[in-house]
């Protein structure tokens, strides 16, 4: 019968594809060339398995608009000194509100046209003449713009922490998108989880502002600083005795330069101090602008800001081209390291915020595995037995249906690219309990049929075609409720249901195709004339 | 081999009055720890931080409070595994605020407590509360479209009805979706839906889709009652075994269904709870059988599985128990009643 043999042939191929994508997984030498025909692809554990860390962070889009709305204000001063439009105030108030005052109402129909042309992203909201004669016009950031500089700040976080994870080296770490603020992190078998999320979150805005001079001790003390000037927290470290401390520092408001200039930053020892510092080289833009800055204020305070901490705050002594410079003094070794990454790779457009942390320590994981194959062997074998001992020679093919029903769902893993979990272990082991309620349905509809005295191939024919199709009703509930947690689940819980969409779509070629392949093989070439059921 | 002698019939249907009062009295225990207690909700749902940490020597609860009361004075702490592991799990309300190095305090407070490197630290899950609250509505919405689907596909199958069908479950989706956008509770909605649902089936005549339905919303519910009982925390993974239950307790009854189905249309003069006594015992031994052999594998990975899926296949054990009770004395005698009230509903149709 040339059907039998097709069908044969199909169980033979579908075997040796299953074995093919198992091989990279189990095997870990191969002899050289063949991994040129082979896939590569092992069965990728999750972060439970094989520890690790798993990060959802927010990205805080709103403060980059926010961050936008006061570099504008300052555009505006500017702008409005250039023109000579006399102004009283320019302040950014609200989240990206930005208030014009103005002395009197000439100023206004002078700034209208301004804003027009020069900002386009701006919008004017209202203006109003206040008591006094002067004239308070508020401005805000056009919608349209607010969207894309949260999109923008999204897209560029993401790259940013991809490119800070590179460069701190995890192997096979997983980046990406997840809603429409969040990005999700997976790191496998990281070992300082701690130092990771540091170097992640930090938001690495570097700036360079003067200090303010002439701000007394005692206006720091009180916590009043000038008017255009701000208080910082500067950290020190103690060069032998490594004790930390933080004192503070007054600078001017205004920003002369920042990080974006930056193309490369690295660690550098200082021998003399035996101490490490980061030194950072500017593009050609950044090397004009920091010479510029440097000789306008020789003999001047430069502080250098990280996330509104102040590092350094050295003396310029000269005119520095080139466009070199260092951040030197309070961090250890590996600090340096983290800081030189962080500036490589680019500041966060806005902060991010942690979620959900889930670490697992891969003595746990390992833990893990061990015990869930463990469990799952045990209760694989006892229904193998169970089967043999039942249904006898029925038990024997339904036993092989289920060996190649779990190799299935283990190269379906390996193929596909899906990632075994722990939950996904209990359901490989579920699938096996699924599987074999698929072969009783059908015994138990043969035995019926059997009774009823039909002949062994009637009754196997009639026991396949009438369990056939509640096999395939009561297989597709099961998997509609996979898809939906498959839809909704996160991490292990998905896992699991990709396990179980797999296991059960093996299941019905090899429950109900493969054991009816062999049992016609036996019934129609052999002829055999009982049924061991 | 045979359990179950061929020709068997045991009054199952007689039963069901029985059924449907030991079923309530389960409900209502339920429900009433519900009150009482409320349901332990894990970190993935409620927010918070969750340690595992394992010690190199004895210690207690007590020990492991003192040490931590800086910022996890109200936590629960339970022990898991075997004995002599020394682990134990800690759960704390306090929430990853910012960057801030939480798990590291806590590392730092354990050495110090019992010395460096006694304590180590197998496992940190911390939850932000706006990813419970997601979580928690998420899950609520994926447990009822999932019955929803389900249902729909057997009025389908089972009485050929997939239009109507279909267009229940299209109203229904479109009547959450502006409830949604009118931001109404998640929990009512769903549970108002899941009622209209139910009411539909009987006005629309979808007797098979109504059966299972209730018998999924019975196993769910007496699932959780007893997780409630048992004071197990409801977890991420505890909600996947509730909707892997609800496949199988589906899978049970589905098979029952289908024989009642085969049997109508084998004889049509057979009175109907007959009938429907008749597929349940024909199906019995292929459903103790199954059964056994899924309750075998899960008690296999309740003792020996670890700490991580306990409460999973905790569950799930639960799950398909009351899966195959119910799909033997709730889902089919809920056929009979529809019958019953209706006396049409079930009738053979004109040729």
């Amino acid at each position: 019968m040339s059907n039998l043999k097709w069908r044969a042939l199909l169980v033979v191929v579908v075997l040796i594809v299953g074995v093919v994508y198992l091989v990279p997984t189990f095997v870990s030498t191969l002899p050289p060339g063949w991994s040129k025909f082979l896939p590569k692809d092992k069965i990728r554990l999750g972060l439970d398995l094989q520890g690790g860390m798993h990060l959802i962070l927010e990205v805080e889009a709103d403060q980059a608009v926010s961050n936008t709305a006061t570099r504008l204000a300052e555009d505006l001063k500017d702008a409005f000194r250039k023109e000579k439009i006399a102004f009283n105030k320019i302040d950014k108030t609200g989240k990206w509100d930005i208030e014009v005052q103005l002395p009197g109402t000439e100023q206004q129909s002078q700034i209208g046209p301004l804003v027009e042309k020069e900002f386009p992203t701006l919008k004017w909201v209202s203006a109003e003449t206040q008591p006094e004669g002067t004239v308070k016009v508020m401005l805000t950031v056009h919608e349209k713009e607010v969207e894309r500089v949260q999109k923008a700040a999204i897209a560029q976080g993401l790259e940013t922490i991809r490119n800070r994870i590179d460069q701190f080296g995890v192997s096979e770490p997983d980046i990406r998108p997840q809603g429409e603020d969040r990005i999700l992190v997976q790191l496998p078998g990281i070992q300082d989880p701690q130092r990771a999320v540091e170097l992640i979150g930090k938001t690495a805005q570097l700036e360079f502002k003067l200090v303010a001079e002439g701000v007394s001790p005692q206006d720091v003390k009180s916590g009043k600083a000038p008017a255009g000037t701000k208080i910082y927290p500067m950290k020190h470290t103690d060069r032998t005795t490594r004790q930390r401390t933080e004192s503070q520092i007054v600078l001017n408001d205004r920003t002369l330069m920042s990080g974006e200039y930056i193309t490369n930053a690295q660690v550098e020892i200082d021998r003399q101090h035996s101490s490490s510092y980061v030194a950072l080289d500017f593009d050609a833009q950044g090397a004009k602008l920091f010479e510029k800055i440097t000789e306008a204020n020789v003999k001047k305070q430069l502080a250098i800001v990280l996330d509104g901490v102040v590092y350094s705050a050295p003396v310029i002594q000269e005119t520095i081209g080139g466009g070199k410079a260092t951040i030197t003094g309070s961090f250890t070794d590996q600090e340096a390291r983290d800081l030189a990454i962080v500036l490589r790779a680019g500041a966060l457009p806005a902060p991010v915020k942690i979620l959900e942390q889930r670490t697992v320590g891969p003595s746990l994981g390992a833990d893990s595995i061990n015990k869930g194959v463990l469990a799952s062997i045990v209760g694989g074998i006892g229904t193998i037995l169970f089967m043999l001992i039942y249904y006898r020679f029925g038990g024997v093919v339904a036993d092989l249906a289920l060996a190649l029903n779990v190799l299935l769902v283990l190269a379906g893993m390996a193929a596909f690219g899906f990632t075994l979990t722990l939950p996904g272990i209990a359901g490989i082991a579920l699938t096996i309990g699924m599987a074999v309620d698929a072969n009783v349905l059908i015994y138990e509809r043969i035995r019926e049929e059997l009774r009823l005295g039909k002949t062994p191939r009637a009754a196997l024919e009639t026991g396949y075609d009438r369990a056939t199709l509640t096999i395939l009703d009561a297989n597709v509930t099961t998997i509609i409720a996979a898809l939906v947690l498959l839809q909704f689940g996160t991490g292990p819980v998905r896992g699991f249901a990709v396990t179980l969409t797999v296991g059960l779509a093996a299941n019905m070629f090899t429950a109900i195709f493969v054991t009816r392949v062999i049992f016609d093989y036996l019934l129609v070439q052999r002829r055999i004339k009982t049924l061991s059921i | 081999m045979e359990l179950i002698k061929p020709g068997i019939n045991l009054n199952f249907v007689g039963m069901r009055y029985k059924a449907f009062l030991a079923s309530v009295v389960v409900l209502l225990i339920g429900l009433a720890a519900f009150y009482l207690k409320g349901l332990n909700m894990g970190v993935d749902f409620a927010g918070g931080t969750l340690l595992q940490v394992k010690f190199s020597q004895p210690t207690n609860p007590d020990a492991i409070r003192e040490a931590l009361k800086e910022e996890a004075a109200n936590s629960t702490i339970q022990q898991v595994g075997s004995k002599e592991n020394n682990e134990y799990l800690i759960r704390t309300d306090a929430m990853p605020s910012e960057l801030q190095a939480l798990s590291q305090k806590f590392d730092r407070d354990l050495a110090k407590a019992f010395g460096e490197g006694k304590a180590t630290v197998l496992r940190v899950e911390m939850v932000g509360p706006k990813v419970g609250e997601d979580l928690r509505q998420k899950a609520l919405k994926a447990m009822y479209y999932a019955l929803l689907f389900i249902a729909i596909y057997i009025s389908g199958r089972f009485e050929f009805k997939w239009v109507t069908s279909a267009v229940m479950g299209g109203v229904l989706m479109v009547g959450i979706y502006f409830m949604e956008a009118l931001q109404t509770n998640v929990t009512y909605l769903v549970v108002a839906a899941l009622c209209v649902t139910l009411v539909l089936c009987w006005i629309l005549k979808l007797p098979y889709a109504l059966g299972a339905l209730v018998s999924l919303v019975h196993d769910i519910l007496i699932t959780i009652g007893i997780f409630i009982i048992f004071d197990k925390e409801f977890t991420i993974e505890v909600f996947a075994a509730l909707l892997t239950l609800a496949g199988y307790s589906l899978n049970d009854t589905i098979i029952v269904y289908d024989r009642i189905r085969e049997n109508r249309n084998k004889d049509r003069k057979q009175k109907f709870d007959v009938m429907v006594n008749d597929a349940i015992n024909q199906t019995l031994s292929r459903t103790l059988l199954t059964s056994t052999c899924v309750l075998f594998v899960l008690l296999c990975l309740f003792f020996l599985g670890g700490a991580v899926i306990h409460d999973f296949t905790f569950a799930m054990l639960i799950g398909i128990i009351t899966g195959t009770y119910s799909s033997v004395f709730v889902a089919s005698p809920i056929l009979i009643i529809y019958e019953d009230l209706t006396k049409k509903g079930l009738k053979p149709k004109r040729a």
